[in-house]
């Protein structure tokens, strides 16, 4: 299978000081996950579950503590600044806050004309007349008006789709999105989540999208991820996850959607409490002190990600055969 | 008799770019147990109608016409004075962050204790009366010493709506009580909110952007767009029957899990409200818009039993 980007048994560890006590905070904890060529993988978790940390390791925005990060064959967990430039063209990020992605005191115009010049050897007029296709493309019409407009001119749903019209100037084959519609009216959200899937369609791209919105998931994703407290609890083909999810948390996951949780017809969990504190963890299994069926052996032992079927996976106790 | 009746209210800001009209002749009943949810997008009014209500309009916004009903006493009209012994006792509003309503710097005990002195309690009472609102939200007696941040976010909204609750209020106003929390956090705190109505017997007014949390969890529901009622109807009515383009829309923009079909979307943008479209103020992104809905601002409708709509297309 072709994967273009792959991360072995990634842990990153965040170090941070409060009042010169040293606290570490483990964000992601031996993760291991691929996205193939053309597929959209949805990396789904609450906040704190490690999710956006995954998608900037995996674009080596971020060198892991522990573990690798492959992009295509190569291993780029230990490339210097200075080659991985060359990787930026292929690999981008749409982050979540379109407001900060962009200059404020840029023109939208200058924004995307930048990285043209820096990773192409192009003349400033075959720049800008690139860039005003990239607006046009992602719906900002007419784009001599948009070029230049400053951010704070923009609505959301605009600016969104200038960072994304930034993000696909340099053609790249990977693109991670990390929540880039949770800012946005639900009205505004489609036309986006379309506008991205039209463009990686167009530029066959693989995407790694990043969300707390198991419902848009559903909808989108070739494969899902559940994240729980920096670990991977399931991951498996869509249909299956949404269809017939088997960790407790991802039940609970689609039953806490308003309304909609009822047309699943599927077995309701409620959970207990909130999800815990990445510094300190619950010992044995991350979830024992919410989940209804937690056992005696949840409390003590970790589970392994236990191999349920071709290419479906879960981290949970209740599976375990020995 | 309602509980709350809002009669033709009008609220604008001031800017210096311009005048926005935030909310334009909104006029609803609500009453006892009910609760009503307000769905809106941003810029949709939700939020502003929210702080009218208890005559919170922030500078440089100005209630400029309108009655707010409260037991048949216009709220709007109160003084300063009294206005602030009904805000909590009678009236009470949780907001959408919780980490910035608690003051960080004092323990909980102390903040809720101040609170109910505030509205007159008796020293000798306010703790076990703490102890016991806090109870009913389901938080640990421990939590009364502790300080806001080493509550979690479904923590501190707990403690939010403890303290909305206390004085026993006819009205509770919440503002996206559940938008800054995860989706397992959001279900436990509307199952507390559900909770709280039935045993109070307090009507609410749920305010969000999230139809589908209204359709599961609100009694009657009023959509919103650009300051104006779009729609109002009792959640089956609407549910079966959704009349305006604007909710059908907002409607079809949720996922619908089962189909696997990527939701529609809704073409354009939310209005300017410095210079709102003549007419309808959806007629710029309605697919059935006509000469009329360009010129003319179409009335309240009721198309069914207590089920109105702003719209030409059901004259």
């Amino acid at each position: 299978m072709d994967i273009v980007s792959k991360l072995v048994d990634v842990t990153m560890d965040f170090e941070t000081r409060i009042f010169g006590r040293k606290r570490r905070v483990r964000a992601v904890d031996r993760v291991s996950l691929e996205v193939r060529r053309g597929e959209i993988y949805g990396l789904v978790g609450e906040s704190g579950s490690g999710k956006s940390t995954i998608g900037r390791i995996s674009i080596r925005l971020y060198k892991p503590t522990k573990g690798r990060v492959f992009y295509g064959k190569l291993d780029i967990t230990e490339l210097p600044e200075s080659k991985l430039r060359y990787l930026r063209r292929e690999m981008q990020l749409i982050p979540q806050d379109p407001y900060g992605a962009i200059n404020p005191i840029q023109t939208i115009g200058e924004a995307l004309v930048e990285p043209l010049l820096i990773h192409y050897k192009l003349s400033k007029d075959e720049a800008v007349e690139q860039a005003h296709r990239a607006l046009e493309e992602v719906g900002l019409h007419p784009s001599t008006e948009f070029f230049t407009r400053r951010p704070r001119e923009l609505s959301g749903g605009q600016l969104q789709r200038a960072v994304i019209a930034r993000a696909m100037i340099l053609k790249p084959k990977y693109i991670v999105a990390d929540e880039p519609t949770s800012n946005l009216d639900a009205s505004i959200r489609t036309s986006i989540i379309k506008l991205l899937l039209d463009l990686r369609e167009k530029y066959e791209q693989s995407l790694l999208f990043i969300t707390h919105d198991i419902a848009l998931l559903s909808l989108i994703a070739n494969r899902i991820g559940v994240l729980y407290l920096a670990q991977l609890f399931e991951e498996g083909p869509t249909e299956k996850i949404v269809k017939n999810p088997l960790h407790p948390y991802t039940k609970a996951l689609l039953s806490a959607i308003p309304l909609l949780s009822d047309e699943l017809g599927l077995e309701k969990v409620y959970l207990k409490g909130e999800i815990g504190d990445p510094s300190n963890p619950p010992r044995g299994c991350r979830l024992h002190p919410r989940c209804p069926y937690a056992m005696d052996k949840c409390k003590t032992e970790e589970p392994p990600l236990i191999m349920v079927n071709e290419g479906r996976s879960v981290k949970c106790w209740l599976y375990y055969n020995s | 008799m309602s509980t709350l009746e809002v009669k033709d209210l009008w609220v604008k800001y001031y800017t210096f770019s311009g005048i926005v009209s935030a909310v334009s002749g909104v006029s609803f009943n609500l009453r006892k147990g009910e609760m009503l949810a307000v769905v809106g997008e941003s810029g949709s009014g939700k939020s502003t109608l929210g702080l009218a209500l208890l005559n919170m309009v922030p500078k440089p916004g100005k209630i400029v016409k309108g009655e707010v009903l409260l037991g048949g006493v216009n709220v709007l009209k109160l003084t300063p004075e009294e206005i602030r012994k009904i805000r909590g006792s009678r009236l009470s509003m949780v907001f959408q962050d919780p980490f910035t309503t608690l003051d960080p710097l004092r323990k909980i005990v102390d903040q809720f204790e101040e609170f109910l002195l505030e509205h007159g309690f008796d020293k000798s009472k306010s703790r076990s009366i703490v102890k016991e609102y806090l109870e009913a939200v389901g938080l640990p007696e421990r939590i009364m010493y502790s300080y806001p941040h080493q509550l979690s976010g479904g923590q501190k909204q707990r403690v939010s709506i403890a303290m909305a609750i206390a004085l026993n209020p006819e009205v509770i106003i919440a503002d996206e009580p559940t938008t800054a929390l995860d989706v397992v956090v959001q279900k436990q705190i509307m199952d507390l909110i559900d909770y709280i109505k039935g045993k109070y017997g307090s009507s609410i007014i749920l305010i969000t952007h999230d139809l589908a949390l209204a359709l599961e969890r609100a009694d009657t529901v009023m959509v919103m767009y650009g300051g104006y009622i779009m729609e109002y109807a009792d959640k089956k009515e609407l549910l079966n029957n959704m009349k305006h383009p604007y909710t059908k829309a907002l409607f079809e923009a949720l996922p619908r899990i089962t189909t696997r079909i990527l939701p529609k979307s809704l073409p354009g943008y939310p209005p300017d409200l410095r210079s709102p479209p003549q007419g309808c103020i959806f007629h710029p992104r309605c697919e059935y818009a006509t000469e009329e809905c360009r010129l003319k601002r179409p009335e309240m409708i009721e198309v069914g039993k207590g089920h109105f709509v702003a719209c030409h297309l059901y004259r």
